[in-house]
């Protein structure tokens, strides 16, 4: 029932301010008080930092992460236009990059013998890409979500497919077959790239190429969005046959989406085929997707820095796996941060730590006493001093440890089903059993750790935020 | 005077069912028609026709001196027929400003690569949009206007909402409107100010006004003319003494028994 001389916003403050609850809430408040203008120049004040990332980085290593982070950046944003502004579901993506990459392969490497200079080359791979994007973007005109995401995935498949075993192609104006991709070997010895009197030729150059593209993508996707196009793509998304009516050419700006997408993935591929010096079929496959996916979802679909935090997160967090001791602090900074997020008052989660400690101390000195030739300690250094008393690491027993993973997968299950005090006592142990599972598994398999924390993070993501961490809230057309 | 709009011996069918059959209607410059009928008498479907969403089956429609049969509905828009829902349609997550603002796309020129390097062109384009966008949510008095236009649409009140419809209808700069519905879930004191609104719609906005209403004190209100359709048909037009009183009219909303009944009592 609506009171009298009120309408749905000023009903909605008071659920709104019960929404931001618990000690968490000011900061939730103010973040989400923010405007969209004033977030992006905070985002830009952030990415001022990139330009003197290289400085900082000492290794070839580091520079190579920051290379994958901007051209996780570049594709996020390009997909971000296609999925995020026009709302069309484009599981071919992917494809658009590897066809930028192969491009590029084509016209600067041995594969043909042609060496075209890379100013040349740049504008044909972007004219390509945004040509093939319109031609994917055709059936958009009659399909609309889920059976457009089936037609494109099919398009990124066929792509592989063709990439694979293109190796050996008889036209018929030829007698022996040519070798067009190089089949499951790839195209190797692609030529550095060469701008006017530029030549890049390290890891660093392509660094600061990729950077300068950026920042120009960025500030174009921004005004573009603010624009009459970006509204444009707005309004189709939210509900096409109004758009249509009120004079916007919806199936054109569907296809202007799917080009420009295509274009900036098309672009990227350039680069990354340049500072790999080779490309080969399987960099283009749908776990690269779905990576891209991911990136945007965490992000927040719709917003330029959303979909660069995405991709921040995506590709620089498995790299800090890779050394257990980061793991550790990342494994445990996220439990810490997830239990202050989701349990409230504060006092409770100081209740929960005190007990989950005193629980693990426990556990740990029964277990020495029953089974003392079992447990081995943490290794040392950081964390791992500080937790070798309190979690058990034993010693040659995968499949406990299996046993172990299963009963937590089932713990979490239950505990989403509690409610109440009982929901607090269980928490205890299954932090304990996932800090347990940690330490003896899952620190050892960066590959796997890796997959589950995406896993996890994106499931998390989904029930508490669905809008992603930089996106705005939207509602759901009821039609 | 002149017709602006004028549909000859439509008819559209879908399957076996014929929804509009042999219409024919004009509208002068000018004019605010209301079109009554009980439902599925096809008053949608009519300007779901106008509008381009269908393609008649037969006969033609002219806008302007001007055949849009077979033309592509932002097209149709554009030459100046602009429309509500009678199910909402607004773009819910968008502000209540663009909302406005996303109809002027087709009076607006601006291309993505101008819009991407801001020339000077651009940011004027873009300036008068906001400004006339402004202009025609201030039409509603202060309903819309002040920390409501950079709301999002979804958090407007349904009478809100209706009127969010029809000033954006009104960005798209048209000669004239299609309303479907306007009073629909609308308490009394909010129908007697749509009557208002429709009138000052005419006289402020210079708008042909081709309406569909239900409530009968809204028509009776507003229109020069009231054309009634039943299953696809005009079964009665003319001024709103004539179509509320005549015999079909009431049998199509009332039965045959009704107007029997009725005929009695006047016997008597």
């Amino acid at each position: 029932m609506s009171r009298i001389g009120s309408d749905d916003w000023v009903e909605q403050q008071e659920l709104r301010s019960e929404y931001y609850t618990g000690f968490t809430g000011p900061a939730r408040k103010a973040f989400d008080r923010v405007g969209p203008g004033p977030r992006f120049f905070a985002f830009l004040a952030i990415c001022a930092i990139f330009p003197f990332f290289p400085t900082v980085a000492d290794s070839d290593f580091l520079i190579r992460v920051g290379v994958n982070v901007l051209l996780f950046a570049l594709l996020a944003l390009g997909l971000n236009i296609v999925v995020g502004w026009a709302g069309l579901l484009d599981l071919g993506y992917v494809a658009f990059y590897g066809f930028g990459a192969y491009m590029y392969a084509w016209l600067s490497s041995s594969q043909f013998d042609v060496h075209l200079p890379t100013e040349l080359v740049i504008p044909i791979v972007i004219t390509a890409s945004a040509g093939l994007g319109l031609l994917l973007g055709l059936p958009s005109w009659r399909l609309v979500g889920d059976y457009l995401a089936i037609t494109t995935l099919f398009f990124a498949q066929i792509f592989v497919e063709l990439m694979l075993n293109l190796d050996r192609l008889t036209p018929p104006w030829r007698d022996e077959p040519l070798d067009v991709t190089g089949g499951p070997n790839g195209i190797p010895g692609i030529d550095d790239m060469r701008i006017f009197t530029i030549d890049f030729e390290q890891t660093r150059d392509y660094y600061f190429l990729l950077l300068a593209i950026f920042a120009v993508v960025v500030v174009g996707l921004y005004y573009i969005n603010e624009s009459r196009t970006g509204r444009g793509w707005r309004a189709s998304r939210e509900d096409p046959l109004a758009a249509e009516l009120m004079t916007t050419p919806v199936n054109r700006l569907k296809l202007l989406a799917f080009a420009m997408g295509a274009a900036v993935a098309g672009l990227t591929g350039s680069v990354f085929a340049a500072v790999q010096t080779g490309v080969f079929p399987q960099n283009f496959e749908v776990a690269l997707l779905i990576m891209i996916y991911a990136a945007l979802i965490l992000g927040g679909a719709g917003s330029i820095s959303g979909a660069v935090l995405g991709a921040i997160i995506i590709a620089a967090v498995p790299e800090i796996l890779r050394t257990p001791e980061n793991a550790r602090y990342l494994f445990y900074g996220v439990l810490i941060a997830s239990l202050l997020i989701v349990v409230r008052p504060w006092k409770r989660v100081a209740g929960i730590v005190a007990a989950a400690i005193v629980f693990g101390f426990a556990a740990h000195e029964i277990v020495a006493l029953i089974w003392p030739d079992v447990v081995v300690g943490v290794e040392d250094g950081g964390l791992g001093g500080l937790l070798d008393s309190w979690v058990l690491v034993v010693d040659d027993h995968e499949t406990l440890v299996n046993f172990a993973f299963v009963f937590l997968v089932a713990a979490v299950l239950i505990l989403t089903q509690l409610r109440g005090e009982s929901r607090m006592l269980l928490l205890i142990p299954t932090i304990y059993l996932a800090a347990f599972v940690w330490e003896n598994r899952l620190v050892a398999e960066p590959s796997v750790t890796r997959q589950l924390l995406f896993g996890a993070i994106l499931v998390a993501m989904m029930t508490k935020r669905p809008q992603g961490l930089l996106g705005t809230p939207r509602v759901e057309n009821p039609i | 005077m002149a017709a602006l709009l004028e549909l000859k011996e439509v008819s559209k069918g879908f399957g076996g069912l014929q929804v509009i059959g042999h219409l024919d209607l004009t509208v002068d410059e000018g004019e605010i028609v209301s079109v009554i009928g009980p439902n599925g008498a096809g008053k949608t479907t009519l300007f779901n026709l106008v509008t381009g969403i269908y393609r008649p089956d037969d006969g033609d429609i002219v806008f302007g001196g001007q055949s849009i049969v077979g033309m592509e509905p932002h097209k149709i828009a554009n030459l100046g027929i602009a429309r509500t829902f009678q199910t909402l349609r607004l773009f819910l997550n968008m502000t209540v400003k663009e909302n406005v603002m996303a109809a002027t796309y087709g009076k607006t020129k601006a291309r993505w690569w101008q819009s991407a390097l801001r020339t000077p062109g651009s940011r004027r384009e873009e300036k008068e949009v906001e400004k006339l966008a402004e202009e025609r949510l201030a039409f509603f008095g202060k309903r819309l206007v002040g920390y409501r236009m950079e709301q999002p649409a979804y958090s407007l009140s349904y009478a809100n909402r209706r009127r969010l419809e029809i000033a954006r209808a009104t960005g798209t700069g048209p000669r004239m409107l299609l309303l479907d519905e306007p009073a629909a879930g609308m308490n009394p004191v909010e129908t007697h100010e749509i009557t208002d609104l429709i009138a000052r719609l005419r006289t402020e906005g210079g708008y042909t006004i081709l309406v569909i209403e239900h409530d009968m004190h809204v028509v009776e209100g507003i229109s020069d003319r009231v054309v009634a359709l039943d299953h696809g048909v005009k079964i009665a037009e003319g001024s709103f003494e004539q179509v509320a009183t005549d015999e079909r009219v009431i049998e199509a909303y009332l039965g045959a028994k009704a107007v029997r009944d009725e005929a009695e009592e006047a016997g008597e």
